[in-house]
């Protein structure tokens, strides 16, 4: 078993990192060691992440104990970059966190002099140069291959000419140095994409209550107004962050269906979020800061119109239906359509309702009791039947291990197969009955072939069921 | 009494207080026709609202739902239905000429089946946010665990902010509580026969088992009339004369019996 990592005391007792530990053990016997935990590291760097997310959206991780910023137009909020650098090490010292931090104008340059810088110094160029080759992170073997050749810092290498380091240790050892000293284009990788627009707020005191912080993301959406207004646009999500003043973080989001940027409109829908909330938000010590983000904008018109209830516009179905499908998934949504058939199983189909066209469909007859089930079986369920004739009405019939007294009924109603459409001439006349049982129950029966002609003992369905 | 009267305004203001409900934003109704049930819920079916439907027994799910489609009817506006697979698989495929029969314009319905009562719970929170939907009818069966009160609440509010009304039809299962507006239950009872003993238009009891803020538990026997499109009294006395219900409309369907019996 090899060490991974030491912490500060340890450190100065001489051990290394890479050391066999039994090797350890042997210069301090009492030597405290807990087992390597990858994903726990990687939790923990996530941690960090999030909580560095209140100095800026723009938050990449350098792994595997790296988390690299870009500060850029961020730090005058803390009286500069000293200030925020201080701000950062007083609260993840409170978390129990070490810290190495650096500044400079590349990711890479940051994140090399954060690691490898040994002794201040006040050119950050200067300071790149003074760095070891370590600092580039090439491969273990171009980098023994680099100190074997002489090149023991940054500056060794840089003032070398390109072509023949390209030529002997690989394109990559002039491409790292030139991201480093920034000759190069780089650029950081956010963990998240950054918002297309966010407004934030931050508390010389943390506010406890969840009542205060709803105030602020309505007077945070207020302003996320004003900025849509002026690109003529609007969000149809919003996410407003709560920054806990311990590091912890609690995220919120609304959906709207249609782009929106009324305040009130949001300040509402974020009323209901937290109303519906099946744990409600543990302000702990407090949130000391809150962002509302709004990940898009969509295009808005200046005005926007208020459907009432009653009949609505095709327009507005339309609308209803693309927005209904997106949601719920192209085929889930349908509509109906009728099909000249007169086989009720097949009279309808039930279309995608994205792509059918809304059908007229024939009222029923005034007067009339329904004659057509609400309910309709496909394929009908078998039952058995007594009847007092073998070709008359139903009497009596078990279904679904119930036995139903027929009381009432209406029939036959005879719908003869088609046999036009079939090359076989098959398919069997049926016999409709409506009728109603003991306890009022209405069903739609049907005998399958007509007696003595088509079958010698024609069976009996439930085809639907009455309202 | 007066002072009584008084301590019973100020408790009902800090109730309604508490439910985030002022007067102001009180509800518009929709008149059911039944004179009876319009005076027990003070106007009619509150719009805007979340109803819950309950099909009383097992072989009642088809009264429940044809509840459920005569009141979307008095309702009027674009109608949602969104039900399960399962319920497609158990209860049978709504059928659009029979809804047509109780009065829908299946043209206008939009039928959303989910494969199970968690997307279903999701996706009606989806349709009763907006505002363009008239009514949204939400069909789940049996007690699926994502129906809790937080479930019920949370379509209750967003009933309330867009203006849709969601009937929540709710099949094999027993009542829990909910932040519904009224609870229904459901069941078949024998029509009004027509001529040669023919079945009669729907006839239903429906039973008012809550009312938020109103008085419950009272129980109708109602029929619905398609041509009117609203409930009237199916008394027993009136059973028992088949061809005397009230309306001009059952002379004619009496009628339409004796044409037809033949």
């Amino acid at each position: 078993m090899r060490i991974v990592a030491l912490d500060r005391r340890a450190l100065a007792l001489g051990l290394m990192p890479g050391m066999m530990l039994a090797d350890a053990r042997a210069q301090v016997p009492d030597l405290a060691a807990v087992d390597h935990d990858p994903l726990a590291d990687d939790r923990l760097l996530e941690r960090v992440a999030d909580f560095a997310d209140r100095y800026t959206p723009l938050v990449a991780i350098d792994s595997p104990d790296g988390i690299t910023l870009d500060i850029t137009g961020a730090a005058h909020l803390f009286g500069g970059e000293a200030g925020l650098a201080a701000d950062i090490e007083r609260r993840l010292e409170a978390l129990g966190l070490t810290l190495r931090h650096a500044l400079a104008d590349t990711p890479q340059a940051a994140q090399a002099l954060a690691r490898f810088q040994s002794v201040p110094s006040a050119d950050e160029a200067m300071a790149i140069r003074r760095l070891p080759i370590a600092a580039l992170r090439l491969e273990e073997a171009a980098e023994v291959a680099l100190r074997r050749a002489g090149l023991k810092t940054i500056g060794d290498l840089a003032a070398r000419p390109a072509g023949p380091i390209a030529a002997r240790f690989g394109a990559e050892a002039t491409a790292a140095l030139d991201r480093l000293l920034g000759r190069a284009d780089s650029r950081l990788t956010p963990r998240r994409p950054p918002p297309a627009l966010y407004c934030e707020r931050r508390f010389a005191d943390p506010i406890a209550r969840t009542e205060d912080a709803l105030q602020v993301i309505a007077a945070l959406a207020g302003e996320a107004a004003t900025a849509l207004e002026e690109r003529q646009g609007g969000g149809r999500r919003f996410a407003a962050r709560l920054y806990r003043s311990d590091g912890a973080l609690r995220d919120l989001a609304v959906e709207t269906s249609l782009p929106v940027r009324d305040p009130a409109a949001i300040e509402r829908l974020f009323r209901e979020r937290i109303d519906g909330l099946a744990d409600p938000i543990d302000p702990g010590f407090g949130f000391d800061m809150i962002r509302l983000a709004v990940p898009r904008i969509e295009r808005l018109a200046p005005t926007q119109l208020q459907l009432e209830g009653g009949a609505i516009s095709d327009d507005a179905m339309a609308a209803l239906i693309d927005r209904l499908s997106t949601r719920l998934g192209r085929g889930r949504l349908r509509r109906f359509a009728p099909r000249d058939t007169h086989l009720p199983e097949q009279g309808v189909l039930a279309l995608p309702a994205v792509e059918a066209m809304p059908a007229t469909w024939d009222g029923p007859e005034p007067g009339e009791p329904p004659l057509r089930p609400l309910h309709l079986f496909d394929p009908p369920q078998p039952i058995d039947v007594i009847a007092e004739v073998p070709d008359g009405p139903p009497h009596r019939f078990r279904w679904r291990r119930d036995n139903h007294e027929v009381i009432r009924c209406e029939g036959p109603e005879r719908i003869a197969p088609e046999w036009w459409r079939r090359h076989d001439r098959g398919g069997l006349t049926r016999d409709y009955y409506r009728v109603e049982d003991s306890a009022g129950r209405r069903f739609w029966i049907f005998r399958n072939g007509l007696y003595g002609k088509e079958q010698a003992r024609p069976g009996w369905y439930v085809h639907g069921l009455f309202a | 009494m007066g002072e009584s009267m008084e301590q019973l305004a100020a408790l009902r203001r800090s109730i309604a207080r508490i439910e985030r409900r002022t007067p102001a934003e009180a509800a518009t109704w929709a008149a059911t026709g039944h004179e009876a049930i319009d005076r027990q819920l003070g106007g009619g079916l509150a719009r805007g609202r979340l109803h819950e439907i309950f099909a009383a027994g097992p072989g009642d799910a088809s009264s429940a739902a044809g509840f459920a489609a005569m009141l979307a009817v008095r309702l009027g506006g674009a109608l949602v239905w969104l039900r399960t697979e399962e319920a497609e698989a158990e209860g049978g495929g709504l059928h659009a000429p029979g809804l047509g029969e109780i009065g829908i314009d299946p043209g206008r319905l939009l039928l959303g089946v989910l494969p199970d009562p968690l997307t279903l719970l999701r996706a009606a929170a989806e349709v009763v946010r907006c505002p363009e939907v008239g009514v949204a009818v939400i069909e789940l069966w049996r007690s699926p665990r994502p129906l809790d009160l937080t479930a019920s609440r949370r379509l209750a509010v967003a009933a309330e902010a867009s203006g849709v009304t969601a009937l929540l039809l709710r099949v094999a299962a027993d009542p829990v509580p909910s932040a519904a507006q009224t609870r229904w239950a459901v069941r078949s009872i024998a029509s009004n026969p027509l001529e040669a003993g023919a079945p009669g238009h729907p006839a239903l009891d429906v039973e008012l088992l809550r009312q938020r803020g109103g008085p419950a538990g009272r129980r109708w026997q109602v029929e619905w009339n398609r041509d009117r499109a609203s409930f009237h009294e199916s008394g027993p006395d009136e059973a028992a004369l088949p061809g005397a219900v009230v309306s001009a409309a059952a002379g004619r369907s009496a009628g339409a019996g004796r044409r037809r019996a033949g």
